[in-house]
């Protein structure tokens, strides 16, 4: 490193030194966020915490802490390290990648790893020590000297670029996430079967914003396993652009929707009241049962002057005394003489009311069960960039752990009676790689020059 | 006899090999060195079959799927991955100390699975949302990643251990590797599982793109995977970089491993998205 060439802010930058404090400290400090529970309310914080806690933990962010100015900060730190210090190394590796190869024998002259081959025949070796490095390792090439000769071969030149596919994977991560916070949007909506929106809410900001066009749920519907466990949640949706249908697709969970750079992905779901609702009203005195439709907030009276009644409201999860009872309407029964008395007709249960032992049962006799689909409607223009960077991540990774340049020459001599090969090898990483190539090389010239002879 | 069954036979048989390997190594005898890789190939060889069987099982019930889909499953699964790279270590290096550090835990793992009264070993429906096709590269990517953070661990003991006796005065550490094979050895297997890791994120990154509209969202099973992820990749560097070696090696790579740990067993304790590995499922 010729470090005496930078400024002290340049050098900062493109220490390991730093990589490994940003490393360290990005693990540290990530572990707050998986124990505060991020982006809660403001009251479960302060009951889970108290005062002093509370307003020491805002203070640094902590309820939001991957979004925070300093975790940001942690995160820019590592982008600027990872540029700078590839900046700084890679000039140099390039270099050797693209210079035509020069075949330098005092290179190996202390290479840590050599085999030696008898040799019988200056002439006749070569070929066959020729096809043995070229097998092992790639095209040889030859060089003559006083006492023999030199072979030498070599690969994976490239593989020097690894480390760097894997950084610029990172930049890739680090610039894609920057990109879909600045462009993109995560957002939600509830959509009732049978109806369409033009609009989702954006789920950190709690804003509208406006989609270039509507999506309508057609119908819902979710599955069940026998055990009651949920098999599949599907809605048929269908995108109109300006009134007019242009596509429907079902959605599964797993399987989104994607539209003009927009993704509808199925997250959840809910019952909504019925718009036509028969309602059996029994007279206690007469034993007699009229049937009534109802809307929900419509009031209708009930035959024998039994008074009037009107639904008031839709509860999803009724509790009644402690327990709970599902869907239910809750509506109000005004008798021709006293005061007005709530009734509960939960949709699970029709003879409910009885228990209330009133001069009218009131009963659900007809309705039917309304869905809304719970959609999560995002848009994130940065996720190819992402996706090109966890492509790049693995590619770059294979490259810098398992291959290396590797170099092998063998010099071959005849100055005294016996003739002999060396074969030395080098590498700039994996050590054991090259070392089982060079034996690799040993063996197949010594079995081939031993059948030689024979 | 049923998947649960062979399973819980596959448990007592790491359990045999991991004895015979210490015996191997404390009574300094070959003999039952040898006979424990038997064991754990024939261990290996139930396990698998237990997992295949265990996939057939669920196809008669008529749930069909890959069986990875819980905690049960996946410790199931860890075993496997764990003899099957001890094994290949061992052909490589050829010694089978390092089988004493690192077959506890295929047992350990295999035991939990099925002794521990929290973990159910019924097979169960897909949830919508592991319904996907990512379920299967997902789940093997993380625990071949995982195994060799396990061996990695293992071998960072025995360095330890080894380093802790410099002049070789114990007669038991006589012949434990190098240190310097241990180092190296160490280091392989950091590579590999960070290799591993990394897919195993970038698989469930992927997927949970497609099944949750975002492909990161800081959920405490994402962070500790990238936590881990930022103390082996702290390792490499300090390694490659910065010439760390030896003891230093050891405790980056034990912390990792700690990290390891608590991403597949601690997460299930704070609230998250990633709930189908808790317990009681």
């Amino acid at each position: 490193m010729n470090s005496r060439k930078h400024s002290p802010i340049f050098n900062f930058f493109a220490s390991v030194r730093l990589t490994v404090t940003v490393l360290l400290t990005l693990a540290a400090t990530s572990v707050f966020g998986t124990v505060i529970p991020q982006n809660q309310n403001m009251d479960a914080y302060l009951h889970t915490y108290g005062r002093n806690l509370y307003r020491l933990f805002s203070v640094l962010d902590m309820f939001d802490m991957y979004h925070s100015w300093w975790f940001q900060l942690l995160l820019t730190l590592l982008a600027i390290n990872i540029i700078v210090c590839s900046l700084e190394r890679m000039p140099a590796a390039w270099k050797i990648v693209v210079k035509p190869p020069v075949f330098n024998p005092s290179r190996f002259s202390n290479a840590a790893f050599q085999r030696q081959v008898a040799i019988f025949s200056l002439d006749a070796a070569r070929p066959v020590l020729e096809k043995a490095l070229s097998r092992s390792i790639g095209r040889t090439r030859f060089e003559q000297t006083s006492q023999g000769y030199w072979l030498w071969s070599e690969k994976g030149r490239w593989t020097r670029m690894g480390v760097y596919i894997v950084h610029l994977s990172v930049v890739f991560l680090l610039a894609g996430g920057l990109i879909g916070s600045f462009w993109g949007f995560d957002g939600a909506v509830n959509i009732p079967e049978g109806e369409s929106v033009k609009s989702v809410r954006v789920s950190n900001s709690g804003k509208s914003i406006p989609l270039d066009f509507e999506v309508r749920c057609d119908k819902f519907s979710v599955s069940f396993y026998d055990s009651g466990a949920p098999s599949e949640y599907r809605s048929t949706l269908t995108i109109l652009e300006k009134g007019v249908p242009v596509l429907t697709r079902d959605v599964i969970v797993n399987d989104p929707l994607r539209y003009k750079g927009v993704n509808l992905f199925q997250s959840s779901y809910g019952s909504l009241p019925s718009q036509n609702l028969v309602l059996s009203f029994t007279s206690r005195a007469t034993g007699m049962e009229y049937r009534e439709k109802i809307a929900p907030g419509q009031t209708v009276s009930i035959p024998e002057g039994l008074g009037s009644f009107t639904i008031t409201a839709f509860n999803k999860d009724y509790q009644y005394k402690g327990h709970e009872i599902g869907d239910a309407f809750v509506g109000m029964l005004t008798p021709p003489a006293g005061s007005p008395v709530e009734v509960v007709l939960p949709v699970k249960f029709p003879s409910f009311d009885k228990m209330r032992k009133g001069d009218v049962v009131v009963a659900i006799d007809e309705t039917e069960t309304r869905y809304y689909t719970g959609l999560q409607v995002t848009s994130d223009p940065g996720v190819w960039v992402v996706y090109s960077g966890f492509l790049l991540m693995i590619a770059g990774c294979i490259v810098t752990f398992f291959m290396s340049h590797q170099q092998v020459c063998i010099e071959v001599r005849m100055d005294e009676k016996i003739g002999g090969a060396v074969i030395r090898g080098i590498a700039n990483k994996n050590k054991i790689g090259i070392q089982n190539k060079i034996d690799a090389v040993a063996s197949a010239a010594a079995a081939i020059e031993s059948k030689n002879k024979k | 006899m049923n998947s649960s069954g062979i399973l819980s036979v596959v448990t007592f048989v790491y359990g045999f090999a991991a004895f015979l390997y210490l015996v191997s190594w404390i009574f300094k005898k070959p003999e039952p060195g040898r006979l424990g890789t038997w064991v754990v190939f024939a261990g290996l060889l139930g396990n698998v079959t237990g997992i295949a069987m265990r996939w057939m099982e669920s196809y008669k019930l008529g749930y069909g799927h890959a069986p990875l889909s819980n905690l049960y499953e996946s410790l199931v699964f860890f075993a496997a991955t764990l003899a099957a790279v001890y094994l290949v270590i061992e052909k490589k290096y050829g010694n089978r100390i390092i089988g004493a550090f690192t077959m506890p835990f295929p047992f350990l793992a295999m035991a939990y699975a099925s002794l521990s009264p929290n973990i159910s070993d019924r097979i169960q429906p897909l949830l919508p949302a592991l319904k996907s096709n990512w379920l299967i590269a997902h789940v093997v990517a993380c625990f071949i990643g995982y195994a060799a953070f396990a061996v990695s661990f293992g071998l960072s003991i025995m360095y330890l251990i080894k380093d802790k006796d410099a002049e070789g005065k114990s007669r038991l550490l006589e012949r434990f590797p190098k240190t310097g094979v241990l180092d190296e050895l160490n280091h392989q297997m950091v590579m590999f599982g960070f290799l591993f890791l990394s897919a195993g994120i970038i698989t469930g990154a992927v997927w949970a793109n497609s099944a949750w509209g975002r492909y990161w969202g800081w959920d405490p099973k994402e962070t500790w995977s990238l936590i881990t992820w930022f103390i082996y990749a702290t390792l490499l560097h300090a390694r490659l970089m910065r010439g760390w070696h030896g003891r230093r090696i050891a405790y980056l790579s034990a912390a990792g491993f700690a990290a390891v740990l608590f991403t597949y067993f601690g997460v299930n304790l704070l609230p998250g998205l990633h709930s189908y590995g808790a317990m009681g499922q």
